[in-house]
């Protein structure tokens, strides 16, 4: 890297506002690389991750730099996007191979994961600004990682909004989740079709700055 | 004799405890196959840095991590007070145990089942 380069990152560095780093929080499966990418999509043309119905498909956070969202109201935030493991408190390799995955490549992934959710843990102690949680509808929200990881983000005083995902699906209840989590802002989305993602976009630019 | 080891632990004697002392009298026992039940819960602090250590000490065919239920933390009102009222009224009986021989299941906010098995 050559010093010119360098020193305009030091100097950007120095009059640019810091961009905010938006953590994607929950449990596995709950969508949260499904919006990563429809973040990216939408905001700068790229894709974050890949998806699967597979638990634990992203292993180690990937980050979206510099994306600005824009509201209706013609203001904007500009934030990293940090799509993360899902949390968890067990992780058993034995469960890929239900998958079809070999043994090798099954202690491999549960090694990764387990180093990925330690990482996603210790950063939201250091180093997030601001979290999206994602909860699946259709299933139950006082499921013992919601109400740990909602009690840990409120500990740190990070703004948060938390994403009801699935309401394409017929037996998806966000206002659930609204009752479990009053204090909270909570949007009903479905990150696979789009519905209501400019709900979410409109809480983003209203909470993260 | 034979069976499942349950250790119950005082409110008084957590408090007394640094975290990092209860955090590691937890994973210990769990690790052994112990069932651990704490008169009041962890703080969000704790309760993170146990699920990190937790994976970090996670090994194929080993330990494979922990099962946790607590109640929510009492219904909150919504609104600016709600910020005031934290604290002691968050940290809530606690059950943990390896997560291979326990097996919990919230019934509704106030009531938790919970199956425990033999190594
Ligand atoms: N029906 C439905 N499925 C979704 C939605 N969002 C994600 N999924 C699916 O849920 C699974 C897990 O999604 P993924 O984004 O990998 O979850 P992650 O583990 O939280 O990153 C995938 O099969 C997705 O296609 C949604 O809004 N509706
Ligand atoms: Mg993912």
């Amino acid at each position: 890297m050559g010093i010119s380069h360098t020193l305009s990152r030091i100097l950007s560095g120095l009059f640019q506002k810091k961009t905010a780093r938006i953590g994607i929080y929950g449990p596995p499966n709950a969508g949260k690389t499904t919006l990563a990418n429809r973040i990216a999509g939408d905001w700068s043309g790229t894709i974050s991750g890949t998806t699967s119905e597979v638990p634990h498909e992203t292993r180690r956070a990937a980050r979206s730099g510099n994306i600005t969202i824009t509201g209706s109201n013609g203001k904007s935030v500009t934030i990293d996007i940090v799509d993360t493991p899902g949390v968890t408190t067990r992780v058993d390799y034995k469960e890929f191979l239900e998958y079809g995955i070999e043994r090798e490549d099954a202690i491999n992934r549960a090694r990764e994961a387990t180093e990925g959710v330690a990482e996603a843990m210790h950063w939201l102690r250091e180093d997030i600004d601001g979290v999206i949680y994602m909860i699946d509808a259709t299933l139950d929200p006082f499921a013992q990682v919601n109400i740990m990881m909602i009690g840990i983000i409120e500990s740190r005083k990070l703004p948060v909004i938390i994403a009801a995902n699935k309401i394409d699906l017929p037996d998806a209840t966000p206002q659930r989740i609204r009752n479990a989590f009053p204090q909270h802002p909570v949007v009903p989305v479905s990150c696979l079709d789009g519905t209501q993602i400019e709900s979410l976009y409109e809480e983003m630019v209203r909470h993260f700055r | 004799m034979q069976g499942v080891r349950i250790d119950l632990i005082s409110e008084e004697r957590l408090s007394q405890m640094p975290s990092m002392e209860k955090i590691r009298l937890i994973l210990d026992n769990v690790r052994e196959g112990t069932i651990v039940i704490l008169e009041s819960g962890l703080t969000p602090d704790e309760q993170s840095v146990l699920i990190e250590m937790t994976m970090q000490e996670i090994l194929p065919d080993g330990f494979s991590g922990i099962e946790i239920e607590s109640y929510p933390s009492k219904q909150k009102n919504p609104g600016v007070f709600s910020r005031f009222l934290k604290g002691d009224e968050s940290r809530r009986l606690t059950v943990i145990g390896p997560a291979n021989q326990l097996k919990m299941i919230r019934k509704d906010r106030g009531f938790i089942s919970a199956w425990i098995s033999g190594r």
